[in-house]
């Protein structure tokens, strides 16, 4: 059946009509069915407005689940690998969750509302999987994408913009912690979290308010370079933060037809949020089975020789075998460097090892490709301590 | 906690007991947990009416594994046949039976040509189905792998297939995607012939002669009749049972009836002991468990420890049992119209035709009891006298299609309605039945599920179907015996090869218990 084209259109978040006045490109994707903006300006104009003042980004489209009841700790705590049975009410957590084989079906943030009260934000859709997982959990899980507004502002001045639009007291707010203000007349959940490796927040309220709280911030934001962002800007600012993404620097699992295409927390450089004092949780056994083998990939930062990003470019050892590939890569303009994320075989990527990348790009159409040497970060590129500071600095 | 075991076996029907044996017999501590008060389990025997016995759900020997017998001595443990080899009649309303043995078939209207194609079909199922036993006499192969030992499981499967032949080998592929009523069709023009072939291959399922997976089921059942063919132990079921039971005992193991386990115990590393419904812990190393898969994991485990995959592996196996038990206490011998009483002692089928259990089961696919059912009968006491008071005979039958997940439910008035249309059918090839009967009972799946604790009173434990069998039977993740928590292990029907009275099951789990060794 072929529906009308007005059914087939891209759904609209509350804030389109101010999203299609700022932006100037005219550039739309599709973010799971939302008609999202790539660029409202320019790319860097908007870029340093996320390191130089604030960007503000529409999280609508961002999938988020409710979950409630007597055994939604628990129900979590065995969902995703890290240990959740002492995050208190007002905390927010990165977390990871895998399926059996201990892959990685995605990565997000775990807010605890209370203490039978929780919300899981993430890339992709997992209603599915959730469900599934609650047998025997007395828990109701709930879609409320499209029931919950979000905006990420976020930038060295976001809390002072905030704070102008009335979030009284936000600066006290520490990384990770959420609490409720009213802001820009509108009552709202502001969490200290994002996606840029920077001072930043992200808020949520009912997109029936929508348009009120963006206009309200943008004219607080006024005198402190505030401005609407696109995916694009985003993008160089995550890359840059070392964040990975699904369906970027990852498959999500349940997504994966080949068998060696998924990838566990490990081989994500996720170790660290993989918690085996806890009893039972999905992958578990798998995981420490990983462990005990070693796992078969790597996650890589890489500084990348020249300054052509080495987007999708093949990634060689000394004896010219290919041994992995690059899943995202920009030009860092904070870092001034040529910045990748790439997943190897192991050994490989250990340290710095020899690893090189064959980059390609255009010169006049035509294609020109460079042998670039790679050398292995081991932190993100940006991390101001600003990032952590509480209370908050104010610029 | 004072004492621990080496490993507790949860429920004592043969396939416990077999286990139980097996481990007793390697040195280890052993308990075995049966809820009931009765050992058994759908093997067992149970009474039904003042002074008469039947066997509770089998009643016929097909497929019990010679090396169980020979390992565990059970011969010497008084195991004995009473018969073997029995033959199945094809009941003809007007009498105009058939009379079929591993390799004839007789009766009205049978051609000699009919009768050498029989014969030649039989042998060359026969043929597949040895592969079949041999491939359920072994831990089925990992499907991905780094042991070597799973790739010579695997090759020396291959290695049976391919010694079939050329001809055989692709019969087999070829016959083993279609359906028994599409395989018969082809080699047979008898109705009664063909319906007597027909229910073989949907015994103990969710499935017509018409459904895929029936030529795997009728192979399932000739597996392991290489032997003794059918048969019936001396003293009926309780025959395999008894000496199961000293066996067990000889060797060590403790068997505790009316003790139904509540709770598989476990910590981060696995298993660590059993709770009972009295909230008594006992410690183990292992546990291995005869209960159904859905039993053990969902009731017994709890999805809470296992991954959300498995579970829903688990949510997903197939087990709605169709087949009900028919239990009569007759006055004197049954007299079906046109058979000598020399032939009571067989298999008795109500199967008159493929299109007669076609249309019986597409009742129960659309959730209701057959109107005209299918049946296989057996008069146990032929075999056993000591079943009833002299003068008297005990009728057995296994009944289809009675689903369980019946609409509206098995309430009294839908049972006696089921019980009704059974009875007028019998009446139809044993016309005198009603008058002699003294007692009746059926047990319909819900019956046998609330009984021996079967989900869905499945036959199998679980469908017995290719997305359902050898490397994934019950389910990827626990099919090479061992579960997804260490030292828990299953141990029944629900594990590879299947059900029926074998001991496979149990003896092949046991082993692989034993090489996975004891934990801690
Ligand atoms: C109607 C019918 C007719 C059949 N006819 C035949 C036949 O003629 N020939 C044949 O070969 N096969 C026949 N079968 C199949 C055969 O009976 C079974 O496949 C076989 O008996 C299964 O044996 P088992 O030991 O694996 O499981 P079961 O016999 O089911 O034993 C499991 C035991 O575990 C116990 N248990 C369950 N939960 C707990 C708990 N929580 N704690 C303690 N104990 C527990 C149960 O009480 C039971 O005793 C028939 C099946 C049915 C339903």
């Amino acid at each position: 059946m072929i529906m009308p084209l007005r059914d087939r259109r891209l759904l609209e978040t509350p804030l389109h009509t101010r999203l299609a006045a700022a932006c100037e490109t005219q550039q739309w994707y599709a973010w799971k069915g939302f008609a999202a903006v790539q660029c409202f300006t320019t790319v860097l104009q908007e870029y340093f407005a996320i390191r130089n003042s604030a960007g503000l980004f529409d999280l609508f489209p961002m999938t988020k689940y409710r979950i409630q009841g007597r055994d939604s700790r628990a129900y979590l705590n065995r969902l995703v690998t890290r240990d959740l049975s002492a995050l208190k009410p007002g905390r927010v957590s990165y977390c990871v969750w895998c399926n059996d084989a201990g892959q990685v079906l995605d990565d997000g943030t775990v807010f605890c509302l209370g203490e039978e009260d929780w919300r899981l934000c993430s890339q992709e859709r997992h209603l599915d999987w959730l469900l599934w997982s609650a047998q025997g959990f007395d828990v109701r899980i709930h879609e409320e994408t499209t029931e919950l507004a979000g905006l990420a502002i976020q930038g060295p001045t976001s809390c002072r913009i905030l704070r102008n639009a009335g979030a009284a007291g936000l600066e006290q707010l520490p990384p990770f912690q959420h609490a409720a203000f009213t802001c820009a007349g509108v009552s709202m959940l502001i969490s200290r979290t994002g996606f840029t490796g920077d001072l930043g927040y992200e808020i949520w309220f009912d997109p029936a308010r929508a348009l009120a709280v963006w206009d309200g911030l943008l004219e607080a934001g006024n005198n402190h370079g505030l401005r609407p962002i696109g995916s694009q800007a985003l993008d160089i600012a995550r890359i840059e933060a070392g964040f990975i993404q699904a369906g970027v620097d990852f498959m999500p699992a349940e997504q994966v037809v080949r068998p060696d295409r998924a990838r566990s927390p490990f081989e994500l450089g996720l170790g660290r949020f993989v918690d085996f004092r806890k009893p039972g949780f999905n992958g578990r056994r798998a995981l420490q089975a990983e462990q005990q083998r070693g796992s078969r990939h790597r996650l890589l930062l890489l500084d990348v020789e020249g300054s052509h990003p080495a987007r999708d470019a093949f990634i060689y050892n000394r004896a010219r075998q290919v041994v992995g590939t690059v899943t995202s890569a920009t030009w860092s303009p904070s870092a001034k460097a040529n910045i990748a994320i790439a997943s190897v075989r192991t050994p490989w990527g250990r340290d710095n090892d020899g690893l090189w990348a064959e980059v390609y790009y255009r010169r006049e159409l035509q294609w020109e490709k460079v042998r670039a040497c790679c050398r292995v970060v081991k932190g993100p590129f940006f991390d101001p301590p600003r990032k952590k500071a509480t209370p908050a600095l104010d610029f | 906690m004072t004492e621990r075991w080496d490993a507790i076996v949860i429920g004592a029907g043969h396939n416990g007991l077999t286990c139980a044996a097996y481990l007793g017999r390697a040195g280890r501590k052993v308990l075995v947990l049966e809820r009931s008060s009765t050992v058994g389990g759908m093997a067992g025997m149970r009474r039904f009416a003042e002074g008469c016995s039947v066997p509770g759900c089998a009643h016929l020997l097909y497929h019990l594994n010679p090396r169980v017998v020979a390992d565990l001595e059970l011969q010497s443990h008084g195991l004995r046949l009473a018969a073997s080899h029995l033959p199945t009649v094809a009941l003809d309303e007007n009498g105009g039976h058939l009379t079929l043995t591993e390799r004839s078939v007789d009766g009205p209207g049978i051609s000699p040509q009919q009768r050498a194609v029989y014969a030649a079909f039989m042998d060359r199922l026969r043929r597949f189905a040895a592969v079949l036993a041999a491939a359920g006499e072994t831990r089925p192969p990992r499907l991905v792998s780094d042991q070597w030992r799973d790739y010579l499981t695997l090759a020396a499967l291959g290695w049976k297939v391919w010694q079939l032949g050329r001809d055989d080998m692709r019969e087999l592929m070829r016959i083993g995607a279609i359906n028994i009523f599409d395989v018969l069709q082809e080699e047979f023009d008898n109705p009664l012939l063909k319906g007597a072939l027909c229910l073989d291959a949907v015994l103990g399922t969710h499935m017509g002669p018409r459904s895929p997976n029936t030529v795997l089921n009728f192979l399932h059942r000739l597996a392991g009749q290489t032997g003794a063919g059918v048969a019936v132990a001396d003293g009926g079921m309780q025959g395999v049972i008894s000496a199961l039971e000293r066996a067990a005992v000889a060797r060590g193991v403790e068997i505790r009836v009316n003790t139904a386990a509540s709770r598989i115990v476990t910590d981060a590393d696995g298993v660590t002991g059993v709770e009972l419904a009295s909230g008594e812990l006992l410690a183990c190393r292992m546990v291995l468990s005869s209960a159904d898969p859905k039993t053990t994991f969902q009731r017994l485990l709890g999805p809470q420890v296992l991954d959300t995959g498995f579970n829903r592996r688990i949510h997903n196996l197939r087990m709605r049992g169709t087949a009900a038990k028919l239990h009569l206490a007759l006055r004197g011998a049954p007299a079906f119209r046109g058979l000598d009483a020399a032939a009571l002692g067989g298999r008795l089928l109500i199967a008159p035709s493929p299109d007669y259990i076609e249309l019986a089961f597409d009742a129960a696919k659309y959730g209701a009891g057959s109107e005209h059912p299918a049946m296989e009968i057996t008069i146990p006491t032929v075999h056993t006298r000591a079943l009833a008071p002299a003068g008297m005979h005990v009728l057995s039958a296994v009944v289809q299609y009675a689903p369980a997940g019946l609409r509206g439910g098995w309430s009294a008035d839908a049972k006696a309605g089921f019980m009704e249309r059974i009875l007028t059918q019998l009446a139809r090839y044993a016309p005198g039945i009603r008058e002699q009967i003294v007692s009746a009972e059926l047990l319909t799946p819900a019956d046998l599920e609330a009984e021996y604790g079967v989900t869905g009173g499945h036959w199998h434990h679980g469908e017995l179907a290719l997305d359902q069998f050898m490397m994934l039977r019950p389910v990827p993740g626990a099919a090479q015996y061992a579960a997804p928590i260490p030292g828990l292990y299953l141990c029944g029907a629900g594990a590879h090869p299947g059900g029926g009275v074998s001991g496979t099951p149990g003896r092949n789990a046991a082993q692989a218990a034993l090489a996975g060794g004891l934990r801690r």
